[in-house]
């Protein structure tokens, strides 16, 4: 049983609440889209050998929307500056589908800085084929099932029925996104011409069976970026920390240790 | 009393049952089920209608527009409002009303409504919406921005009516370097201004700092009075008193020869399943950011089916006998309308006359009697309740132009 410490951190004129536990290398993890799960499989085995930091991004959870802000890039800023503060250099990044983007923007921000960068399913680049799930004209059970490759793990993390907390927190969370990245819809059309600077060594894992963002999209981060492998996770949805938390914990955990 | 005839438009001639089976009439119903010649046929038809309402003396045609469904034809309102500035002579053309948010470009919104203006003679009512949240998906436009949008493209639209150009406008939504068109509205100071919507707190509130009539659609008796409560208190805290000619209603009322008839036609208000704005999946109706937060909760629970529509879903019956739908020969719909008028006390009256598929015959037929049987009377009792249109009661434009108000117009904003 991993023990999770709360705390936040004033910045930006806004707050940004941590979830954070372990010890050992700095890995930030950048939740995805729907939110995250405090104490999810995956983080309690990261937190195993790392110091393992969960931003809540700033309108998600129990941080408070940012007004001012317009997108993705406008996030990642917010979240260098939040290792600024922590006074954390050389930080490993973590990030999960939307997250994944966030952590792809701050690596070229500050291309040398990063000491390992992990992708999982990041959105951020436009599919070379097929589209990113429009999560705007799908109910909010409906898009995070559409996450999951085997519903019962679906059912095993939110429950068959999510409650209405859970609900609300979708909505929020999804005018969250309509808010800084409605438009192109998740993607940014200049992130591809910035990767190539990007000096972390880079892992992606992608689930066989993604229905949120196509798996065609990997091979352009793979192209893209100087020096990334691709994991494809077989019989795997997007979400792949949730549905096979051992197997990416694993693989992550050894490759920032590397 | 202001009396106007709207219709939506139906594209009434695809087949209903391709809506039900894919369980959806809006946004990504496929516009496969269009066909162009019925369109063409049917926009002449409701061209007729309108043309036919002056005729029998109603005061103003009604506009509206939606977007990638067939219970409105009207893709862009302003297009009918620049074909009744040419076809018609004397009645307004009250736009119920442009949405904002949807333009990119509000200075091209400003342009088309001063041309409208000018071409009609001064016959423009320019009404603005934040549009449907459907609207919002299918042009693209960021629904969690819609009100932000809708007050800065108003602000903006204002300005450019009342300011003379070249000036520059560097906004949160909008920025233009150079706004100064040549086109202005020939009213002055500005076309008035009405609000449609339904129960949106903020909305009812926003018009009532502003003094624009607020119309309602087809709310119930109750949720009217709540409205006009709500719009009362708003417009006493600015330093006015808000009264008939501040308020509108849009009534469903269809009448006939015979009850049989009318009751027939009336059954067509419930072609859409129902629904004023189709079937369609919630969150499209309400995108995330597009409602007003303090309805999330209960919002989110209708939206995955655990809760009923907040609307109810009441059957067409149940809508006649609470004058949800008024149906009959005119003698029949006549006290009903006395009661709304006794109860709500409107200024604006607009009457949504036909839906779905009734016949152009008995469309006009309707238009007629409404003509000629309805609103004689409607105005007569209008005069004995007080009922002034704004025009009637001259009513200021906007709170700006207001020279009776208890408070100075800054508390306003």
């Amino acid at each position: 049983m991993v023990a999770w410490t709360e705390s936040a951190i004033a910045i930006a004129g806004t707050k940004v609440h941590l979830t954070r536990a372990g010890k050992g290398p700095p890995v930030l993890v950048l939740h995805r889209d729907i939110g995250m799960i405090v104490g999810s499989h995956f983080l309690d085995e990261l937190a195993q050998s790392a110091e393992v930091i969960v931003p809540h991004h700033a309108g998600w959870g129990r941080s408070p929307r940012a007004e001012w802000m317009r997108s993705v890039r406008d996030m990642a800023v917010l979240h260098r500056g939040l290792l600024a503060e922590l006074g954390i250099e050389r930080a490993a990044l973590v990030g999960l589908g939307f997250g994944g983007w966030i952590a792809a923007e701050m690596a070229t921000m500050a291309p040398r800085d990063v000491a390992k960068l992990v992708l999982v399913a990041p959105m951020g680049i436009k599919p070379p084929e097929g589209d990113i799930l429009d999560q705007a004209i799908v109910s909010y059970i409906d898009y995070a099932r559409a996450g999951f490759h085997d519903q019962n793990k679906f059912n095993n993390v939110y429950g068959a029925e999510p409650s209405t907390d859970q609900l609300e927190a979708w909505d929020i969370a999804r005018e969250m996104c309509f808010r800084i990245a409605w438009k192109p819809y998740m993607y940014s059309q200049t992130l591809p011409h910035l990767l190539g600077s990007v000096k972390a060594p880079t892992l992606i894992a992608w689930g066989d069976k993604d229905r949120i963002v196509p798996l065609s999209t990997a091979k352009r981060y793979v192209a893209t970026l100087p020096d990334a492998k691709l994991e494809v996770i077989e019989n795997c949805g997007h979400c792949v920390d949730l549905e096979q938390p051992g197997r990416l914990a694993g693989l992550v955990s050894s490759f920032i240790a590397r | 009393m202001h009396l106007m005839y709207f219709t939506e438009q139906p594209m009434s001639a695809y087949d209903a049952t391709e809506g039900l089976k894919y369980g959806a009439t809006a946004l990504t119903f496929s516009n496969k089920h269009f066909d162009p010649a019925a369109g063409s046929r049917l926009y002449g038809q409701y061209l007729e209608q309108y043309i036919y309402a002056e005729e029998v003396g109603v005061d103003g045609i009604m506009l509206n527009e939606h977007h990638n469904a067939p219970f409105c034809m009207q893709a862009k309102a302003n297009i009918f409002a620049a074909v009744l500035a040419g076809a018609t002579k004397r009645v307004k053309i009250v736009m119920l009303g442009n949405p904002l948010p949807l333009a990119e470009n509000p200075i091209r919104l400003a342009e088309e409504l001063a041309m409208i203006d000018m071409i009609s003679k001064g016959r423009l009512v320019s009404g603005f919406v934040r549009g449907g949240g459907q609207e919002q998906l299918a042009t693209g436009v960021n629904p969690a921005y819609n009100r932000e949008r809708f007050e800065e493209a108003h602000d903006l639209i204002v300005k450019t009516w009342t300011v003379h150009g070249p000036f520059r406008w560097e906004g949160t939504h909008y920025q233009h370097r150079v706004v100064n068109p040549w086109a202005l509205p020939l009213q002055k100071p500005y076309p008035r201004v009405w609000i449609p919507g339904v129960i949106s707190k903020e909305t009812i509130i926003w018009a009532a700092r502003q003094r624009y009539p607020y119309i309602a659609l087809n709310t119930s008796i109750p949720q009217t009075k709540q409205i006009w409560k709500l719009y009362d208190e708003t417009a006493a805290a600015v330093g006015y008193t808000s009264g008939p000619e501040n308020r509108g209603y849009l009534a469903r009322i269809h009448v006939a020869e015979t009850e049989e008839k009318a009751v027939q036609n009336a059954k067509q208000f419930m072609w859409m399943q129902g629904e004023f704005t189709g079937l369609a999946h919630p969150v499209w109706a309400n995108p995330s950011g597009y409602f007003s937060p303090s309805g999330r909760r209960n919002f989110v629970e209708f939206a995955v089916g655990r809760a009923k529509n907040p609307r109810g879903n009441p059957t067409f019956e149940e809508q006649r006998a609470d004058g949800m739908i008024m149906c009959g020969t005119p003698k029949q719909v006549l006290p009903r309308i006395r009661h709304l008028l006794e109860e709500t006390r409107p200024g604006i009256l607009a009457v949504w006359g036909n839906d779905g598929n009734v016949s152009q015959q008995d469309s006009m037929t309707c238009i007629r009697l409404l003509g000629q049987e309805v609103f004689p009377q409607v105005r007569e009792w209008a005069k004995e309740l007080g009922l002034d249109s704004p025009f009637e009661a001259d009513a200021p434009v906007s709170i700006a132009y207001a020279k009776d108000l208890t408070r100075p117009v800054a508390a306003a904003e």
